[in-house]
């Protein structure tokens, strides 16, 4: 029964799944299942890369490239952007003074450097610290940190992880917040006025918002306590050594104190390359008329504590609008127009090439 | 007869001494209890105990994993960069799988050895039946067996139910033959057939200590009686029940164990096949080296790059990041040698650990296909392919040599009888005349040809198997029965001669029963059995012949040389034919003569030491000066399509070689019927009868030798390698060598100038397009397969055959194939593939050959490319100049480990197991395409540069172009600035997304599995992102991906630049898919338009038309 039921499964070659195997059990001999996929017979799409399907594409893909690229152009090249090296390398900068500062020199230094905007800056403005030189991205400096201290653990906070080392723990205390990172973090002061009329009318800065969200709100937290007295959370713990003053003194305003003061949040987020610039205040617009910032004359008021002339790094100040894609870069803008402009060009020579072979082998057969 | 005292001085070494049912024989008589291994099976390679250290131990001898282990190590004791889970965690699984799958083999041992051990089997012990586990038989132990249950251990028969102490068996699952096989009892102990008898019985049994062989047994039985002499009585082979074998037809039988457990010659037998290893195999491994080099050297440079970047201070240990309290104080030699090790461990991906479980996987699964096939099933047989190993499968693929037997592999196997010659006068059936049997082409002596018959009727192996219902009516039984022997030729010969009037009605209490032509019943025996020539002693009523069959070679020097003429001039036009033929001779004896012969017999037998040759020696005495009455032909049918699979071999520049043990003509005819030598193929010949007999035959060889490497040698100039392959249009040479003419040619008898002769003979043979080698033994089939095996550039080379002659060059062969044929099934059990017919090769090498080398060389590369290139290179950017920085991965740890085990693993996979770039029904039928995967072309040098290169290019791509893009770093509209994670993550996604679709357009065959899982993988990647950066995992130190991948999406710049690179990375690959398409079309355009596929049917002079496919193409 079992053979007669499988030939006749065979015969019509439909395949028509496992059913004749349930169907025959052990009875039905070792005969092969005539099931598309054991016969290796799946309906299948067999795509092939032709002359003739990919030329399209090439015209496509550079002309939509080529657009692309442009409007990217364009967009990178609205934006405004200053930047000021305020090192002070050079022996003719005002912060010439202050290169060799050390971390605990007091009175801290201050310079004051001048600067022309020739463009007005139409939309909001954001201002970036730049570093050079620093490398944020070095393995031992990327661990030494500890992410369960900074999320409010009480374990953690008085008992740091091995990874903060040497940074852990000072005079017998832990530090907190533990580690390089934050140890080294960035503490110049920079204030911007406008100088309008020989009278220095300082531009708001925004110190709120310059930090992920979820950074802020979720991955940092302060130690869980009374919210309002940090002093005592922090009480058992030390500064880090660098630090001029504690944790909980980053900031008058309780919502931007401790773990969760943005500016520290921000520094946390170690950067990818040895020049970074990371976001350091917001200048709002206030309203449709006037510009952000006027085309005129700026003075920068640096409190300058950061040394990195050790090792042989920059400081920069940036001021930038951003866009949709987000700061100025013409390096997407390029590749795009280079991509689609290369695309474009493969698809006439493509063109050529196969309209000559076309044509050679009409020809070539008439004579054999 | 000897006396006890003289046999056990004689027997006391190399010899055991087994006591009947442990009963004391005599007191004289010192008996040293000699020890012996108990009955128990052990197949299984572990023990609870000893699986975990043994199996690790095993599974790190392997230097990949070995490699994997120590990175692991280090990882743990120094401090790296990498966690040690990256490599851990892999490792872990890799050998897990692995322990599981073979531990999994082993429980299944374990049960199939309890399932033998435990089993019931009957002991009897003091008169009493004692029902005990077949484990706890001891030798000496009486065992009683029932019908149709196997012997638990080697027994010597001692008593049957039926009184003439015989009983059949059969050993189907130990040689694959499945006749009934008699079996004797001792003599003097056949009546003692019940549990009370039996305990009586005293004796003592010598025999050899175990040895393999099961067709070899030489041994001695001593029975004591009361006030008697003890008798002694040989044993042999015909005595012993094998541990395996099943009773058969026969209610039940009494035997003593006299060899158990591992000691019996199944167990013996047993042992497992080497591993074979592939040429891909071999690649991985070169490919591995190279990779290994380039990881100490990467290790070394950046280790003294770093130290170079490290000697300016500033550089070392800036303010904002010192060094460890540890690290300070640590010596800078060993500071040094850590960052090596470090740097070792960063780059250890470069080693790919789940390629090796992948690989394992893809030939696992995909040997399925093979066995799955409905092509390659046989409704005769029932029974589809069979896959013994699954590690050659791509072999199949790069086949050079394929050596084939003739018989049941070329041929059917099944033999008609085709004519028959009595006194030089020919006989052959016709169907016209209905009465008269024989159609007589001359006539010869009614005695002769009645003698001729009987001798056909008689001088066999052939048994008679009942029909399903056994209603013991003789007339009934002839329609029912069917014959059943191990050789198919006595088959044939049997029913020819049953179509002329005799016909066999089988064994009777030892006496043959013929029905002759005028349906009288007649009896002849005793029958005692002969030996190679296939002779046998029949005693007629009143006379005592000796017949005697078989090939010409033998019988003829043994008959009296004048009446060879006529019969000789007949076996020559047969095997011309391609029939085989068989001689039949007989002697009369008189009553005396026939007296010395058995005691002469007896005696021989009798002999512990050399029996076989004494008994070579007496029957070499009784067989001369024999009469020649006649000879027989047999046709062994082509198999079907074996002709045009043989072309299809050709066309795929495969070079097939017969190797058989038939005689020359019959085989060069097979080989014309087969198309193996076509019409105009110039033979060259080295046989015997070319070289002739005389002292001077090796002069004349070399003669021969030098004037066919010459003709050879002008043909095919020196330095043509590269028409190794390629199809010559011009003359076809074919070699014709026996086996007498080889074995000079490989073993010279002297040591002077021919021991050059294997290198010529060699060269010859491999300008030849096809090779028959005739009148081969086993172990020459082998040793021609390792003579070309070893030859420059270590061809790939494939065996089939289907009988037990054949097994030593399937396992000598890279790739064995058996054929399920009717030789038994040693053949097909010891290959590592088996099919049913020989046609199917052609599907098997053409099709499934062809897609599982393309499969896994593209698995291979990609697993290299993927792994290597795309992780590492970025890892190694980093180190440029540019952004010099410390040993720091650029992927967190998750997608490190993720990376291989679940992002890309699958789509591979699955595309080694489903792909094919071109239609199956195209591989079969157009068998040039298998040229083009020759020499392992996939997996050369070239091959894997470019993919190393277009590796090295995607990782440039990637790793500029998501530098120049964070040069500013600030992607988002709201100002905000993405880290050192983002750039990883998005260097991740590429690689992810990039690797994925590079596969995707290698992708010619889409199936469902193949979307689900690529687009399966790439979703998974983007859903295990999300998830793994949205939430705050409490076992991590770190909480470095939280909502990294999240703020990525939502940056408008990351979208572009992912888009473009992967666009960028995978361009050179479509521009080469382009540029091959074109360039391919443009050349079968030129080719094929003058020279189209040629197609016509070529009869052959044999009979057979064949249907050839010409296609050979000029490429321009």
């Amino acid at each position: 029964m079992a053979v007669n039921y499988s030939a006749k499964e065979d015969a019509d070659g439909h395949p028509s799944g496992g059913l004749g195997a349930a169907g025959g059990g052990a009875a039905k001999t070792r005969k092969p299942d005539n099931t598309a996929f054991k016969q290796q017979r799946l309906p299948a799409w067999q795509p092939i890369l032709t002359a003739g399907t990919v030329l399209p594409a090439f015209f496509v893909i550079g002309l939509v490239f080529i657009p692309i690229g442009i409007g990217i152009f364009v967009t990178s090249n609205n934006i405004r952007e200053y930047e000021i090296d305020y090192t002070g390398i050079e022996p003719t900068s005002p912060c010439n003074k202050c290169l060799n500062v050390s971390w605990n020199s007091t009175p801290s230094c201050t310079c004051t450097i001048n600067f022309t905007l020739d463009h007005p800056f139409e939309s909001n403005v954001f201002m970036y610290y730049g570093l050079s030189n620093f490398y944020q991205n070095h393995r031992r400096y990327v661990k030494s940190r500890d992410d369960s201290q900074l999320n409010g653990d009480n374990g953690s906070l008085l008992n740091p992880s091995k990874e903060c080392e040497p940074y852990r723990t000072s005079e017998n205390k832990p530090i907190a917040p533990c580690g390089a990172i934050a140890n080294s973090m960035f503490n110049d002061t920079l204030v911007l006025y406008r100088i309008d009329n020989e009278t220095r009318i300082p531009i708001h800065l925004n110190k709120k918002g310059i930090a992920w969200w979820t950074d802020k709100n979720v991955k940092f937290r302060n130690p869980s306590g009374d919210a309002n007295n940090l002093t005592a959370l922090f009480q058992k713990t030390t500064k880090p050594v660098n630090w001029p003053k504690p944790v909980y003194m980053l900031d008058s305003d309780p919502d931007n104190n401790g773990f969760i003061n943005e500016d520290f949040i921000v520094w946390m987020r170690t950067a990818a390359l040895p020049t970074f610039r990371k976001l350091y205040r917001l200048i709002e617009r206030k309203n449709n008329l006037q510009p952000t910032l006027e085309a005129g004359q700026y003075s920068l008021d640096i409190t300058y504590n950061y040394p990195v002339h050790s090792f042989d790094g920059r400081k920069r100040m940036i001021l930038s609008t951003i866009s949709w894609m987000g700061g100025k870069n013409p390096f997407l803008g390029i590749a795009y127009i280079t991509v689609g402009s290369i695309c474009f060009f493969l698809g006439v020579v493509l063109l050529i090439i196969h309209h000559k072979y076309g044509n050679r082998n009409t020809s070539a057969d008439i004579p054999n | 007869m000897f006396k006890p005292a003289a046999l056990f001085a004689f027997l006391c070494f190399g010899t055991r001494t087994v006591l009947v049912g442990h009963r004391p024989v005599s007191e004289t008589d010192a008996y040293v209890a000699q020890k012996f291994c108990d009955n128990r099976i052990v197949s299984s390679k572990y023990t609870v105990w000893n699986f975990l250290p043994k199996n690790l131990f095993e599974q790190f001898r392997r230097i990949a994993n070995f490699y994997f282990l120590i990175i692991f190590l280090v990882q743990v004791i120094v401090d790296t960069p990498t966690s040690p889970v990256t490599s851990g965690l892999p490792l872990f699984f890799v050998i897990t799988v692995t322990a599981i799958k073979q531990g999994y083999e082993d429980w299944l041992r374990h049960r199939a050895d309890n399932e033998v051990n435990k089993s019931n089997v009957f002991v009897i012990e003091n008169a009493k039946q004692v029902r005990k586990e077949s484990e706890k038989i001891k030798v000496g132990d009486i065992v009683e067996v029932k019908a149709d249950e196997t012997f638990p251990c080697d027994l010597i028969f001692l008593a049957s139910s039926s009184p003439d102490g015989t009983c059949y068996v059969t050993t189907a699952s130990l040689d694959g033959e499945s006749n009934f096989k008699t079996h004797y009892a001792v003599r003097d102990t056949t009546v003692l057939c019940t549990h009370e008898t039996i305990d009586s019985l005293a004796a003592t049994i010598e025999c050899e200590q175990p040895q393999p062989d099961l067709y070899k047994f030489v041994g001695r039985i001593n029975i004591y009686r009361s006030n008697q002499e003890p008798i002694a009585r040989s044993l042999g082979p015909e005595n012993l029940l094998l541990k395996g074998a099943t009773l058969k037809n026969t209610k039940k039988i009494y035997g003593v164990a006299v060899y158990t457990g591992m000691e019996t010659k199944m167990a013996l037998n047993y042992q497992g096949k080497s591993q074979k290893r592939s040429a891909v195999e071999k690649s991985i491994n070169a490919f591995l080296v190279v990779y290994l080099c380039i990881l100490l050297s990467k290790a070394t440079v950046c280790t003294t790059m770093k130290y170079v970047w490290q000697s300016n201070p500033f550089n070392d240990e800036p303010w904002y990041n010192e060094k460890t309290k540890k690290e300070k104080e640590a010596f800078k030699v060993l500071r040094m040698f850590t960052d090596f090790l470090s740097f070792m461990v960063l780059f250890n991906f470069i080693i790919p650990v789940s390629m090796y479980v992948t690989v394992e996987m893809q030939k696992f699964l995909g040997s399925f296909f093979i066995s799955w096939d409905k092509e390659m099933y046989d409704e005769e047989i029932k029974e589809g392919a069979l896959v013994n190993t699954s590690d050659l499968n791509e072999e199949l693929g790069q086949v050079e040599y394929v050596f084939t037997d003739k018989t049941g592999t070329l041929t059917e196997n099944s033999m008609e009888f085709i004519e028959c010659c009595i006194d030089g006068h020919k006989y052959k059936e016709s169907i016209s005349e209905v009465d008269g049997p024989l159609k007589y082409y001359g006539k010869a002596e009614k005695c002769r040809e009645e003698l001729f018959l009987r001798a056909l009727c008689l001088c066999h192996t052939v048994q008679i198997k009942e029909g399903d219902q056994v209603d013991g009516l003789i007339e009934h039984l002839e329609h029912r029965s069917t014959y059943i022997s191990s050789s198919p030729d006595e088959i044939a010969l049997v029913k020819g001669a049953k179509k002329y009037g005799f016909s066999f009605l089988g064994l009777e209490n030892n006496y043959m029963k013929v029905k002759n032509q005028n349906n009288e019943m007649e009896r002849y025996g005793p029958l005692q059995h002969g030996h190679k020539h296939g002779s046998h002693r029949q005693a007629l009523p009143g006379k005592l012949l000796l017949f005697c069959k078989g090939a010409d070679s033998s019988i003829f020097p043994r008959v009296q040389q004048d009446e060879i003429q006529q019969t000789k001039a007949h076996v020559d036009r047969n095997a011309m034919d391609g029939y085989r033929t068989l001689c039949v001779a007989f002697k009369e004896f008189s009553q005396e003569e026939y007296d010395q012969i058995d005691k002469q017999l007896c005696e021989a037998k009798m002999a512990l030491q050399d029996r076989e040759e004494k008994m070579a020696k007496v029957f070499e005495d009784i067989e001369a000066n024999m009469h020649l009455i006649g000879a027989t032909a047999v046709e062994d049918k082509l198999q079907e399509q074996a002709a045009e699979t043989i072309e299809a071999l050709h066309a795929a520049g495969m070079k097939v070689w017969v190797l058989t043990g038939d005689k020359m003509e019959t085989a060069k005819s097979t080989c014309y019927a087969c198309r193996l030598f076509q019409t105009n193929t110039e033979l060259l010949e080295l046989t015997t009868k070319m070289v002739g007999d005389s002292e001077r035959r090796e002069d004349r060889l070399h003669e021969l030798l030098m004037e066919y490497h010459k003709k050879l040698l002008q043909e095919f100039p020196k330095n043509s390698g590269g028409l190794k392959r390629s199809l010559v249009l011009n003359q076809e040479y074919g070699l014709i060598i026996d086996g007498s003419t080889l074995s000079l040619i490989l073993n010279p008898s002297q040591d002077s100038s021919s021991s050059n002769y294997k290198t010529i003979f060699l060269q010859i043979c491999l300008k030849c397009t096809a090779v028959l080698c005739c009148r081969m033994a086993p172990l020459q089939k082998a040793q021609i397969v390792r003579m070309v095996k070893s030859t420059k550039g270590s061809p790939i080379t494939l065996s089939i055959g289907d009988g037990a002659n054949d097994v030593s060059m399937i396992l000598e062969a890279h790739v064995g194939i058996g054929i399920k044929g009717k030789e038994g099934r040693q053949a097909s059990r010891n290959s590592d593939y088996a099919v049913p017919k020989f046609k199917h090769l052609r599907k098997l090498l053409l099709a499934h050959g062809h897609l599982y080398y393309v499969r896994i060389a593209h698995l291979v590369q990609y697993f290299f490319y993927k792994v290597r290139i795309c992780i590492h290179l970025t890892q190694f950017m980093f180190f440029l100049p540019l952004t010099i920085k410390s040993i720091k991965p650029l992927y967190d740890a998750a997608y490190l480990t993720m990376y291989n085990i679940c992002f890309t693993s699958l789509p591979i996979l699955a595309y080694s197991l489903l792909e094919q770039h071109i239609n199956i029904e195209t591989l079969t039928s157009d068998p040039q395409l298998y040229m083009k995967i020759s020499d392992n072309a996939m997996l050369q040098w070239k091959p894997f540069l470019y993919w190393t290169f277009l590796g090295a290019f995607e990782g440039l791509v990637f790793f500029f172009g998501v530098y120049f893009l964070f040069q500013n770093s600030s992607l988002e509209d709201n100002g905000k600035v993405f880290g050192n994670w983002t750039f990883g993550t998005i260097v991740f996604t590429i690689l992810v997304f990039t690797v994925t679709l590079k596969l995707a357009l290698d992708t010619r065959f889409w199936t469902w599995m193949n979307h689900f899982v690529i687009w399966g993988s790439l979703a998974f990647y983007v859903f295990f992102s999300f998830f793994w950066g949205g939430v705050i995992w409490p076992f991590l130190k770190q909480q470095r991906m939280y909502f990294v991948f999240a703020h990525m999406v939502t940056s408008l710049s990351a979208w572009l630049a992912i888009i473009l690179l992967i666009f960028i990375s995978l361009f050179p690959e479509i521009l080469l898919i382009v540029f091959k398409n074109v360039r391919r079309k443009a050349q079968v355009r030129t080719a094929y338009a003058p020279c189209t596929l040629l197609s016509c049917r070529v009869s052959s002079t044999s009979g057979f038309s064949s249907k050839i496919l010409l296609l050979y193409s000029i490429s321009l």
